[in-house]
Parts: C-alpha cells; structure tokens; sequence
C-alpha cells in the first residue's frame, strides 16, 4: 500500500461517514476537523471503520496522527504494510 | 402566569403513515379505503407484514443525522418539521427555551441494540466492534432529543414511555405543561419505529398476536370475525399545541381544542385488557370534558385486531356509549395502517380531525364478516358515513401493562 492509496482508504471512510461532506479539494496537509464537519465521535467512527474494514487497531494514545490525511498516511501505512496490504 | 383551566388548541399537525405522508393524503386514502400495509424483511423471521413509511427524511435531515441517529428520531423530526410548516407559526421568532418536545414511544432502543448485537456477531461477539453511537442512539429521551437537536429548541425534550397508550400521552402532557405554565408552545405527539426490531414481531407471533393474511391489505382487521393479530407499523404523528389565546394572538389555523382527557391503569394484567378500567378511563375523561357519552360524534377505537382485545374495547364501549347515543359514529384507523405503537394515538386523532370541516367518519376496512361481539352500534363499515354534524372526537389508546389513555377533543367554536 502506497501512501496515497492509504489516503483514499481514509477518503473512503469520510465519505461514508460525513456523506453531506465534499471531499473533491481534501488538503492532505490541513487538519481534516478545519476543512470539514468533524467531530470527536466521527473520528472514532473512523476508527472503528479502520478495525473493521482492515484490521487495524488505532490505539487513544494516537488519535491525533489522524489529524490530517498526511499524518493519517504516515501512521497507517506502515500497518497496512506490516499486514501484508 | 396560565391557569389551571387555559384552552389548549392543536394548531399544526405533521404526520407519516403507512398510508401517506401528510394530514391530505392520510385523510384521503382513509376516506377511499387506500390500506398501506405491505410485506418487509425481519431479521431471522423472513417476510412479515407490515405497515412502512416512505416520507422523505433527507427533506429535513442532513444524511449524517440519519446516518447517525435512529429512525424514531428521523421520524420525530419529519413529523415536528411539517407540524411547524403548517402551524403556519414564525418560527424562527419563537422562544425556543419556551417550546417543549413532548413525544410519546410504545418502546425504544430495541432496535439499536439488536443491530449492534447482529453487527458483532459478525466479528465473534468482540465488544470492541460495538458502535460509540449505541448510548445515544438508545436513550428513552432519543426521539425528543433528537428533534430538539434538528429544531435548535432548548425547552424541555423528551418522550412519554406508555406503550400502545402513548400517542395520545404526548398531547395530554403538552395540554398539561401549557397549563402549568412550563412551556408557551408545544410539539407532541407519538412515533414508532418498531418495525425494525424482529423482537416485536417475534414477541407478539409467540403470543400468538401476530396477523397472517394472502393479502396485506386486508391483513389488519379488527372487528371482523376472521381477525387473527396485529400488524405492526411504523409511523409518527406530531402536533404543535399552544394556549388559545396564544393561537389567536398570531392568527392561527385552529384543528380543535383539547376538550378533556384521562390516563388510568388496570392493575390487572401483564397484556390482557381490562374493560372495566378502559370504561373507567372514558367515563373520566367525558367528565373532565364537561360532555356526556351522548355528546360525542366520533369514537376512535384502539382496537388492534386480536381476538380477545377487540371484544373487550367493545365491551367498555359499550358499558359508557350503550344504546343511548344515536348520534356516536365508532370507526377504528388501524384496519388502514395496522399498529403503530406509540404513534397509534396521535396518528389516529390526526385521521378523524378533518371530519370538524367535512362531516365524514372515515370507516373501519377490511370488515367481511362483524363478530357479533363487536357489534357495536354506530360502527362505521367499509364505506365512509356522512354525520349531521361532528363537534367531538373521542379517542382511545390502551397499552400493555394495562396503562389506558382517552383524549377528546372539540370543534373549536371561540
């Protein structure tokens, strides 16, 4: 899994999460809670849609390197990578 | 400061049913026989009758807020919207800390947590795969709450937990807290989402209470001689209520005015009705109403179509309205819709308060063959009848746990 493919991935969950959102000009370095409706539950939402979808866990300690769809890149691809993705 | 005594009038009505989307089209197809039952998948049972709403909810909600919340407060928030729009009330000059939700539910919560249970077996029953959203989602206050969210109000919100009495619960405590003082302008009434749990459906075929019928149109028939259960339904049924001179102050279309009511409770029985009680119930609420059995023009029955209840509203009705009122049409609206829940009450009144303008008593369908107990005087039958006049509707709803609920309400005449 690329980098980029790691930010569609997180695209693909906001966009089922936050449907009234348009995610067609997502900055990936601005914090996604500044350029879209966001609140603290979806963000566990994204979370749980990690664990389900792909099997990644994303521990409390480390919500905020879901700030941004870079730092989402960052964290998350190097576990889809450790599990073969 | 409001008395004890302040008219109370119903101003705005907004309503899903099985059968239609608004007070016109759920007037309508009850005065041209039009049922809305049809058939839906239930979780681990396969197709069951039963009564859906097709109301637009994206027409007030974001997607994220259906998304989010629960159909009974999707539901909540079509039926307030469209009672505001046609309250006709400027809403965004209204007070909101003044408004109260008031909505009554026969059960909530069923539903959430059975598709969280369901969601997890997909994952081995780990808890960690259980939704964030499941506590909001099941409160007792979520309908209420959820309305309160969408409409901005930060009045009092919530519900009225009285099972199948419930509909009619919402207004009675909109027309009490008016009075009281608590609140200038109320949204009440009932809703349902309940045929989304299997539980219910599950629940009443164990108890042998479950309608069966080749033909769903035909399947929710009290009074007939074949009725053989309930049809669960979805729906909801909102009103806006505010003190009379309130609603004349700025003008107001009047529906009616709450002319009296009563709630009382059998102490009898987990499910069986008790005729004496629900007697009990509508002789209280004439005499708070200042009006005799003969005053009233329409009784709307409960009546859900199982073999037992039936007769026994029957034979409460009969014990008040008897011989002595030749001028009392009976009909029934969940022959049309089949049960829905804690919206019956709200939805049901809503159904016959158009008979104030149109002198006509929608009649109670799909009746081949009356069981002679049923046989009630003033029974309206499979056509609609044309009344002399129509100055008062009386309105039954009875729940489980044998909780009772009458509601009359009159022509508005200043």
């Amino acid at each position: 899994m690329t980098k980029d493919e790691c930010k569609q991935v997180v695209l693909d969950i906001i966009a089922d999460i936050a449907p009234d959102e348009d995610l067609t000009n997502v900055k990936p370095d601005v914090r996604l809670r500044d350029q879209l409706q966001l609140d603290s539950m979806d963000f566990l939402d994204i979370v749980m849609e990690l664990r389900k979808r792909h099997g990644i866990e994303v521990p409390e300690a480390d919500y905020q390197q879901l700030a941004s769809l870079d730092s989402s890149a960052e964290y998350l691809t190097p576990k889809f990578i450790a599990l073969g993705k | 400061m409001p008395s004890s005594s302040a008219r109370i009038v119903i101003t705005g009505v907004g309503l899903t049913a099985p059968n239609g989307d608004s007070l016109a089209e759920f007037r309508r197809n009850l005065l041209t026989g039009v049922a809305g039952i049809g058939r839906m998948e239930i979780r681990y049972m396969g197709p069951q009758l039963a009564g859906i709403c097709r109301y637009d909810a994206l027409r007030h909600q974001k997607k994220k807020e259906v998304r989010v919340g629960t159909r009974a407060g999707s539901i909540s928030i079509y039926c307030a919207r469209e009672a505001l729009a046609d309250s006709g009330v400027a809403w965004e000059a209204v007070p909101k800390d003044r408004v109260g939700i008031y909505v009554g539910i026969t059960e909530h919560g069923n539903v959430e947590t059975e598709n969280e249970i369901y969601n997890i077996s997909k994952f081995g029953y780990d808890t960690k795969f259980w939704s964030h959203y499941h506590n909001p989602r099941t409160v007792a206050n979520n309908p209420a709450g959820e309305a309160s969210l969408n409409l901005g109000v930060t009045g009092p919100a919530y519900t009225i937990g009285a099972a199948c009495a419930a509909g009619n619960m919402g207004l009675i405590h909109a027309a009490q807290m008016l009075r009281l003082g608590e609140v200038d302008f109320a949204i009440c009434g009932g809703v349902s989402e309940s045929i989304h749990t299997f539980g219910i459906f599950a629940g009443f075929k164990s108890q042998n209470a479950l309608a069966t019928h080749d033909d769903p149109a035909k399947a929710s028939r009290p009074f007939d001689l074949a009725r053989n259960g309930i049809v669960i339904s979805e729906g909801g049924c909102l009103y806006t209520v505010e003190r009379l001179e309130d609603a004349q102050r700025r003008g107001a279309k009047i529906y009616a005015e709450i002319a009296g009511w009563h709630v009382n409770s059998d102490a009898s029985d987990y499910v069986l009705p008790n005729p004496a009680r629900q007697a009990e119930c509508i002789r209280s609420a004439l005499t708070r109403a200042h009006l005799s059995a003969r005053d009233i023009h329409i009784v709307n029955t409960h009546a859900t179509a199982t073999p037992l209840g039936d007769i026994q509203e029957c034979e409460a009705i009969r014990a008040v309205f008897g011989e002595g009122c030749p001028d009392t049409a009976i009909n029934n609206t969940k022959s049309f819709i089949g049960h829905c829940m804690g919206a019956a009450g709200a939805l049901e009144l809503a159904g016959n308060l158009p008979s104030f303008d149109d002198l006509t008593v929608h009649p109670t369908i799909n009746v081949d063959h009356l069981d002679p107990q049923c046989a009630l005087p003033g029974l309206v039958l499979n056509q609609p009848r044309q009344l002399a006049r129509v100055d008062t509707i009386l309105n039954n709803s009875f729940g489980m746990l044998g909780i009772n609920s009458t509601l009359i309400v009159r022509r508005f005449v200043p």
